[in-house]
């Protein structure tokens, strides 16, 4: 009797086209599956799928507001992204957020009368420095310790958290804001300049899509980047050629905790204009799937937090239309990632269909 | 004349464009010693495979016993009667010899120890069956592999490549083993590179080149050097003569190393010394295991020391506390024995992995890569060291190990290094590409630089050394000039029987 059974063999090197492929693949599986909770649910896919993935872009109000949203988990993304590839994995980019966030906040906080071009640019240099200085913790213990850096930086993100609410219950918290947990409103000149006019798009997304553009020329030209990618697919290539690992843990969260800062910097400057309790409302998190979604590639962590920005606004719209719960949103999301990440083994390995005779006795 | 055991007809495999086997023809005897000889990449591995239903064949003919059978899985082929010892070992370094050859032969303990006991005296393979993994020799270890195949009571056992990790007296032992099998009525498929083993022991051997047999031979009826020929398809390439000459000054000094690993499994090493002069090449033999590795990472620098100790010298500078890229930058080029994750990254390309240690060399600019210098530096580093691949931007995992260590071997040598270091220079490499990279160190012994290699082949240490220092334990012998010195005293000195005689 013939039996036949999958197998999993490595690729003798990585597939291009699959490398492509993966993603959208992915998010036609997680369109199917999602298809059959709606219906379970008793939803119509068809005005699920529409308010969640047609309306963000059809209209240049929501697909505005879609660029907003894309621009701090890009910053975020790419930051990570380095990071990952060197297998530093940072995933406290919610705290370095929130640091950026208060770092920034500080100028409008302790100087409100200030004028001038130089305070947003300012506010953006401070919440990047924020959000290093909070990544400095973690690499720190990592080289001295060999702590992991996982671990830390996620508890380092609760810290983040409670030092937010101490700031707005006491010290930071607006005199005249009827008790509320929340700062001054920014002056004008604390907030960023908007470069669509009608709408939020501020000049952060300039900055991000500069940044990405930086991060593209860093993993794959300069000798720095190379270091750290050797470092993530070959530790002990790493100790041949006398890398530091030490430095290569400093870059990588440095530069993730720097990103995260900025955007956080951004947002309280630019769409929320004051310091509250839900500056960050999970950008860190998500980044982690915005990197891992665009293949840890700056021009794939493009697309990527496009898409997720999508899903954030389509989402939104899914909930007040067709009252879809918020659980089902991150669902789409969630699914998304495994489908993704099942799909990019492929990328390395191709299944072999093996035929088997039963055994002779 | 009897039926064969096992007969092979048109075998072929093929891995993406590289046929691997082509029409393998091969008939294994009743109670032979059966050689299956060719050059790392002429397809032998792949061969074993399909034989130990590793691989499945994508055409051809497995006749097993008089039955065509299609071996699907090692599980399938035990069944059969079939046995494979690999030439890296499957043992689990924690638990017991008995524990190891629980997890596949089923029976209680006090059983199988005894059936291991019976087995070790019956065939000269004696091991404690309490004894941890880890404390065994490699002999040892190999003894408790073959005991693990032989309680499935085979027809065949397949051996790959088994005296590679052998000192000269367990070889001797091992093909006793051997020979004592086959009068037993075992057949044993014997996979080498090495000529003489194979006139020593084989009743038939199958030649193999390019995924084809091109001889089906007694080896005993040819000498060494037909054998090769037949291997290579063209005749040997003679060993460059060293020439002789004084050596120069002192390059590379170790005095009094020692060293106590964290990992608890690592050997520990105590008053290492050797001296290293400009224009010799010095050897260190030994059993692997004996502290090669742990010797290796202090001398490249992967392992550091305190400043204070001063017990490693570069160019009469204390390097100790030196990390590897700084020993690199005053002249010194390491070759390690791990190719694939160490000298090499296997999912970069070629020319990326160039830069892994040439960056200094014009190929970094201002902090970025010059691409176009990278690319020229791998391409040269191909050519000239005759890297078959279709070009600098194959990945390295792509590469076979023959043809990744004459790139890596390549590219430490064009970094015009004072001290080369290579671990292993000629592991899994086959016969051409191992004697041009021997050609190339002898050169660059010819050209004044200090050159230490670190060995388990005696015969290639013979062949290019001056001198010889053998590794034990985690102690170094003294020098011994290779002129004055016979391949025994080397083997008494790996065994340890040196130390002992001398008390």
């Amino acid at each position: 009797m013939l039996l036949s059974r999958y197998q999993l063999v490595r690729r003798s090197s990585a597939s291009r086209r699959v490398a492509i492929l993966a993603p959208i693949t992915a998010l036609l599986v997680t369109i199917v599956l999602n298809f059959v909770l709606y219906i379970a649910m008793g939803k119509a896919p068809a005005a699920v799928f529409y308010a969640m993935l047609v309306e963000p872009v059809v209209s240049w109000s929501s697909f505005s507001e879609v660029l907003l949203k894309m621009t701090p988990l890009l910053l975020i993304a790419q930051g990570l992204a380095i990071g990952f590839r060197a297998n530093v994995i940072n995933i406290g980019a919610e705290g370095q957020f929130i640091l950026g966030a208060i770092f920034a906040a500080s100028i409008p906080v302790w100087v409100p009368q200030a004028t001038g071009g130089w305070i947003w640019p300012a506010m953006l240099l401070l919440g990047g420095i924020g959000g290093a200085l909070w990544a400095v913790v973690p690499a720190f213990w990592r080289v001295r310790l060999n702590a992991s850096e996982i671990l830390v930086t996620l508890m380092m993100s609760l810290i983040a958290t409670q030092l937010l609410a101490y700031l707005l219950v006491g010290p930071w918290k607006d005199p005249m804001g009827f008790n509320f947990p929340q700062s001054v409103m920014f002056q004008l000149d604390a907030t960023l300049p908007l470069i669509i006019p009608g709408t939020r798009v501020n000049v952060a997304l300039i900055l991000a899509l500069v940044w990405t553009l930086g991060c593209w020329v860093y993993m794959q030209r300069s000798f720095q980047g190379y270091k750290l990618i050797v470092g993530g697919l070959a530790p002990h290539a790493t100790a041949y050629a006398g890398f530091s690992e030490g430095r290569a843990v400093w870059i990588s969260l440095l530069i993730g905790g720097f990103a995260a800062g900025l955007a956080g910097a951004a947002e309280v400057a630019g769409p929320i204009g004051q310091l509250q309790r839900s500056v960050a409302s999970g950008y860190g998190y998500s980044a982690i799937i915005v990197a891992y979604l665009g293949g840890l590639n700056p021009i794939g962590i493009l697309f990527s937090s496009l898409l997720i920005a999508i899903l954030y606004i389509g989402g939104d719209n899914a909930m007040v239309s067709t009252e879809l719960p918020i659980a089902a949103v991150r669902v789409f999301q969630g699914s998304l990632l495994v489908c993704y990440l099942a799909a990019i083994t492929l990328v390395r390995y191709r299944i072999v269909r093996v035929v088997t005779t039963e055994a002779r006795a | 004349m009897p039926a064969p055991l096992l007969s092979l007809r048109g075998l072929t495999k093929t891995y993406g464009t590289v046929r691997a086997n082509r029409g393998i023809d091969l008939e294994v005897a009743q109670g032979s010693i059966h050689a299956i000889l060719g050059e790392n990449g002429a397809g032998k591995s792949t061969l074993m495979k399909l034989i130990y239903g590793v691989e499945t064949p994508d055409a051809g003919e497995v006749i097993w016993q008089g039955n065509p059978v299609r071996l699907t899985s090692p599980a399938e082929a035990r069944r059969q009667g079939i046995g494979m010892v690999f030439q890296h070992f499957s043992l689990f370094e924690t638990l017991t010899v008995v524990e190891n050859i629980s997890l596949i032969v089923p029976g209680r303990k006090a059983e199988l120890a005894a059936r291991i006991r019976e087995l070790g005296q019956e065939y000269g393979l004696e091991v404690e069956p309490r004894a941890h993994v880890h404390s065994l020799s490699v002999g040892e270890r190999q003894r408790v592999e073959i005991i693990r195949c032989l309680m499935t009571d085979p027809r065949l056992l397949i051996l790959d490549e088994p005296t590679s990790v052998l000192p000269p007296q367990s070889v001797t032992r091992l093909f006793q083993t051997l020979t004592r099998l086959r009068d037993r009525g075992v057949s044993i498929l014997f996979i080498s590179h090495k000529l003489e083993e194979i006139r020593s022991i084989c009743d038939r051997a199958t030649i193999l080149r390019d995924g084809q047999v091109t001889g089906n031979i007694d080896p005993r009826e040819h000498d060494a050097h037909d054998l090769a020929k037949m291997m290579i398809g063209r005749d040997m390439p003679a060993p460059r003569p060293a020439i002789a000459r004084e050596p120069g000054e002192i390059r590379l000094e170790l005095a009094g190393l020692d060293y106590r690993p964290d990992d608890p499994f690592a050997q520990s090493l105590s008053k290492i010394s050797l001296r290293l002069h400009a224009g010799e090449i010095l050897g260190i033999a030994g059993v692997s295991g004996n502290g090669q590795a742990e010797l290796a990472r202090l001398i490249s620098g992967e392992t550091t020391r305190p400043a204070a100790a001063d017990e490693i010298r570069m160019m009469g500078k204390s390097v100790g506390h030196l990390g590897a890229a700084a020993r690199r930058k005053l002249g010194f080029a390491f070759v390690p024995e791990e190719r694939l994750g160490r000298g090499a990254v296997p999912e970069m390309s070629l020319a990326d992995n160039s830069l892994l240690t040439a960056h200094r060399f014009g190929l970094v600019q201002r902090g970025l890569i010059n691409r176009s210098r990278e690319a020229d530096f791998t391409a040269r580093c191909i050519k000239d060291y005759d890297v078959r691949t279709p070009g600098p931007q194959a990945e390295a995992g792509a590469l076979s190990g023959g043809n990744l260590q004459k790139f890596i071997v390549g590219r430490e040598i064009m970094l015009a290094p004072k001290i080369l270091f290579v671990s292993q220079p000629t592991w899994g490499v086959d016969i051409g590409a191992a004697t041009a990279i021997r050609r190339r160190m002898v050169d660059l012994r010819n050209d004044g630089v200090a050159v230490l290699i670190i060995s388990e082949e005696i015969e290639e240490l013979f062949e290019i050394c001056d001198r010889i220092q053998v590794i034990r334990e985690g102690r170094l012998s003294p020098s011994l000039n290779v002129a004055e010195t016979r391949v025994e005293d080397i083997g008494r000195y790996m065994i340890g029987a040196e130390e002992r005689a001398g008390i």
